[in-house]
């Protein structure tokens, strides 16, 4: 029989009862002849035990009310259901009040459009991340085809960005329709499926820069900025604090240079 | 949204319990697991196959993480002081108490990585794929930081250690 030597590794294996019952009882052999090795996975597992011990007492204790789950399900059914009727809301006001649309882009332009970009990359982020079953239109899989499609589409070379350094992969992206025309759109996800969007579309002022600007839409929320009349927003369910180095690492790759 | 709450509700003691042992503190452990259950309800249906015991200690591991970056940036010592030590052991039956305290000092004293292998795996069980999954590590350092980290606990606990030999070496 081809005996694989005994590793470091298999010790804690045995101690966390991690291995299979063959190479178990391989491990407790070398054990038996051992004894000095054997000592010290025994003083490991005295010690699991203790720390199991030292911690166990938590577990037993009565849930406190606002961790209880059903409870939680219960108010976050209820607040995206209100972000949904604010969406909804504004929708029939624009429709309603064609006279309030146009007021309103002319105060945004006014206020170079970056709140204009940032509304709707919200809505893209609220349509499209949730969908399971489509999100995107062309797969991170064909990004070159991506890329063609929607610079053509925008008239001017967009570059995808690559969020592999903050844990994010590239799931694809699509065209979306804007009141300023087409938008490029590309959505990323990590490990955990928290998923971004970045929108970026040309600026009505074709030579616009801005700083970043944070910015937050119903649960919605990121950063918004213009480089050389591209406007560009990131969004997602998360802190500002963490989709701030990803939007700085966004700008970098896609700063004209 | 039933199948949410049969497969997270038995979990949250254990991810109390690891909040716990990070933080010390208990209203700041409990907070931490409120925000990590709000983010397990609101992200639900877009967790990958695998291990929901896994997929919920990362997502409260990650909030941990920032928080502890959070506090360091802003020059906040996490407390560290005995009433969290007394609350967290006061359950435990009178004999086992003082193992159990001195283990809590023991395990603070650890570089936080080790320890949060450590609690991982020989707390809550998780395997050493997941844990790896759960601190974005390989496996093999994993396995590296978790006999560190046994390693060292085990040299602090026989320096104290009642009727053990270390007790010579303690006078010099």
């Amino acid at each position: 029989m081809n005996r694989r030597p005994i590793t470091e590794d298999d010790l804690h294996a045995y101690v966390d009862q991690a291995l299979e019952p063959e190479r178990r009882a391989e491990v407790a052999s070398y054990l038996d002849d051992h004894q000095d090795v054997a000592a010290r996975v025994a003083a490991f597992a005295t010690q699991r035990e203790q720390l199991r011990g030292t911690f166990a007492s938590i577990a037993d204790e009565p849930l406190p009310a606002e961790l209880n789950l059903s409870h939680i399900i219960e108010s976050r059914r209820r607040s995206p259901m209100r972000a949904w009727w604010a969406i909804a809301a504004m929708l029939l006001l624009g429709i309603g009040g064609l006279g309030g649309w146009t007021m309103r882009s002319v105060l945004q332009e006014g206020s170079s459009g970056l709140s204009a970009l940032a509304q709707e990359a919200a809505y893209s982020y609220g349509v499209y991340a949730p969908d399971r079953v489509r999100p995107v239109e062309i797969r991170a899989s064909e990004s070159a085809e991506l890329t063609r499609w929607v610079s053509n589409r925008l008239k001017q070379p967009v570059k995808v960005p690559d969020l592999s350094v903050s844990g994010y992969r590239l799931m694809g992206g699509r065209l979306v329709a804007t009141s300023h025309g087409p938008a490029a759109m590309f959505m990323y996800d990590d490990d955990h499926g928290d998923r971004l969007v970045v929108l970026t579309r040309p600026m009505s002022n074709r030579n616009l820069d801005t700083p970043m600007m944070p910015q937050s839409t119903g649960d919605v929320a990121g950063f918004v900025w213009a480089d050389g009349g591209m406007g560009y927003t990131l969004v997602g369910q998360l802190p500002g604090d963490t989709l701030k180095p990803i939007a700085n690492e966004i700008r970098k790759q896609t700063r004209p240079i | 949204m039933k199948d949410m709450l049969v497969q997270v509700e038995p979990l949250i003691p254990a991810l109390r319990r690891y909040a716990r042992a990070l933080l010390r503190d208990r209203a700041a452990a409990d907070d931490l697991v409120q925000d990590c259950l709000e983010r397990a309800v609101s992200h639900w249906h877009q967790r990958r196959d695998g291990s929901v015991r896994a997929w919920l200690f990362s997502i409260l591991h990650n909030l941990a993480v920032t928080q502890f970056r959070q506090a360091t940036a802003r020059g906040r010592h996490m407390p560290i002081d005995d009433a969290g030590e007394r609350e967290l052991v006061s359950a435990a039956a009178q004999e086992h108490r003082l193992i159990y305290q001195d283990v809590l000092k023991k395990i603070t004293r650890l570089p936080e990585e080790q320890r949060a292998v450590l609690l991982l795996v020989a707390v809550e069980d998780l395997s050493y794929a997941d844990a790896a999954g759960v601190l974005k590590i390989p496996v093999g350092t994993v396995m590296s930081r978790l006999s560190r980290a046994r390693e060292r606990l085990l040299q602090e606990m026989e320096g104290v250690a009642p009727g053990n030999v270390v007790a010579l070496r303690g006078v010099k």
